[in-house]
């Protein structure tokens, strides 16, 4: 199985990707992690005649903290995100997506920037990044825009990148403590995509209530999307288990998943509420102190 | 047109050339002759083409061969010693954990990447781990085992051979 033949770039510069894409239009495509483009291409869903390959780009590897953010170069592998000090101590929601997207190969490869761009409803990172305040930088000809991650996926394989542009960074904001996170993933084996996958970000007031709250949604719809009935719900106050209960209800109506190989409408909702109340539990505890490690359901 | 590929594979250095759609995992085996990489799903879901790539373990039929050009790749040749198994080897011989052995030279590197990160890895992470690869014949259990007896083999190895 081969791909179809292209021609192949390997730009050292975010500006002559800019100028390949200007030149050769819908025909050609970025290559980042091919984690995902590869394999289409492999089965002839994409055959792009131009090939940019972004991975000589130095400008856009590696991660750091920039005052209270996180900023990832859109070429930051899965892996590394795994491993990062920072990420593991500050994000721990992040470091639950980075151990359960894929498998260790595919994470070596595949880049952050990558999986926001190609937008899989299923994709670990669409989801877990829209429980946390996420920004998206893109470059142009007009150079440099930011926009929230809520904003750049608009629909399913579809984001708001026009045809000369590409992303170059995400940026993520630390939260500030007392808080914690977690991103819980259903899969139906092991390094698949998502059954269904729920992140809960929770910072914590004094007497034990949600001061804020964020719930993103992964593989129930189109797209990923914040619970934000169930949010409204808890924000304010303690949770009891009945709080739960009916928070829980609430992420289920929200979902909106289809039907496929992975399980049914009904399945999948159900699904919903369960990894909610266990993402929540986990958050809290880490909000608290505890160590918890990531759940591989 | 052909792009040229400069690489060194096993420590060995190559002056080649590769058609840009050619997958780093058929210009192993059809340009060098490293047949030991073997191609099982082609489309990133078995494991068994998996070499190293700059010391990072990576499936080969989802790189291209010219993004290989000035890496230093590793494969399942590049492990037994002057004609002497490597411990891993050893262990999955010594454990038969093999039948027909299409998945063994994706289960070897997948070993060796586990056990360089992590010296003395749980069944857990061993199981977590090498999810990534497929094995139609063995159930596993036999993998499992050999993994768990490299790391020890390697213990040894190691004060030797560093
Ligand atoms: C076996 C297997 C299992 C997988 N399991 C999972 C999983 O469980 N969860 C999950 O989330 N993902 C999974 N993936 C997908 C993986 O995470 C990919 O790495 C990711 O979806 C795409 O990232 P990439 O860097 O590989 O992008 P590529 O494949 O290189 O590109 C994907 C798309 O994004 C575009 N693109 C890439 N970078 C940019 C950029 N900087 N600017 C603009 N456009 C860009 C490309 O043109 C292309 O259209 C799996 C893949 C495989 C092969
Ligand atoms: S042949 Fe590469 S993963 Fe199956
Ligand atoms: S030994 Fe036959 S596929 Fe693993």
């Amino acid at each position: 199985m081969y791909p179809a033949a292209f021609e192949y770039f390997a730009p050292g510069t975010v500006d002559e990707v800019l100028e390949l894409l200007a030149r050769h239009g819908e025909d050609a495509k970025i290559l980042a992690g091919g984690q995902s483009l590869i394999p289409m291409m492999k089965l002839r869903i994409a055959s792009p005649r131009f090939l940019i390959d972004v991975n000589r780009i130095a400008s856009l590897t590696g991660l750091r903290q920039e005052g209270d953010r996180l900023v990832m170069g859109a070429l930051c592998r899965h892996a590394e995100v795994g491993r990062s000090g920072l990420v593991r101590l500050r994000l721990p929601l992040m470091a639950d997506a980075a151990s359960q997207t894929a498998d260790v190969q595919v994470r070596n490869r595949g880049t952050v920037g990558g999986s926001l761009a190609h937008a899989d409803p299923a994709g670990d990172w669409p989801a877990a990044l829209l429980a946390l305040d996420t920004t998206v930088t893109i470059a142009g000809r007009d150079g440099l825009r930011t926009v929230p991650l809520s904003e750049f996926i608009v629909d399913a394989y579809t984001t708001q990148l026009g045809p000369i542009e590409m992303v170059t960074e995400i940026s993520v904001q630390l939260p500030k403590a007392p808080s914690g996170g977690a991103y819980v993933k259903f899969e139906k084996r092991a390094g698949d995509f998502a059954v269904a996958s729920v992140g809960v970000q929770v910072e914590l007031a004094e007497g034990g209530q949600c001061r804020s709250i964020a719930i993103s949604l992964g593989a129930l719809g189109a797209m990923p999307t914040r619970a934000r009935a169930a949010e409204a719900l808890l924000l304010g106050r303690a949770a009891s288990p009945e709080l739960l209960t009916e928070a829980g209800q609430l992420v289920q109506a929200e979902a909106q998943p289809f039907a496929d190989t992975r399980g049914s409408v009904e399945y999948k909702r159900h699904l919903a509420g369960i990894i909610f109340r266990r993402a929540f539990a986990a958050a809290v505890d880490r909000a608290l102190g505890r160590e918890v490690e990531t759940l591989h359901v | 047109m052909k792009l040229p590929v400069n690489l060194s594979v096993n420590g060995q250095a190559y002056e080649e050339e590769a058609e840009p759609r050619t997958l780093l995992v058929h210009f192993l085996r059809e340009r060098l002759g490293l047949t030991g990489t073997h191609v099982g799903c082609v489309v990133g879901e078995c494991g068994a083409c998996s070499v190293m790539v700059d010391g990072a373990l990576v499936k080969s039929c989802l790189m291209l061969a010219v993004q290989a050009h000035g890496c230093e790749v590793t494969t399942v040749e590049g492990l037994a010693q002057r004609g002497k198994l490597h411990p891993i080897q050893e262990a999955f011989v010594h454990n038969f954990a093999m039948q027909c052995g299409f998945c063994t030279p994706g289960f070897l590197m997948a070993s060796h990447a586990l056990l360089e990160r992590t010296p003395n890895p749980t069944e857990e992470q061993i199981r977590q781990d090498l999810s990534s690869n497929l094995c139609m014949c063995t159930g596993y259990v036999q993998i499992v085992e050999a993994v768990k007896e490299a790391a020890s083999r390697l213990g040894e190895w190691r004060k030797t051979h560093t």
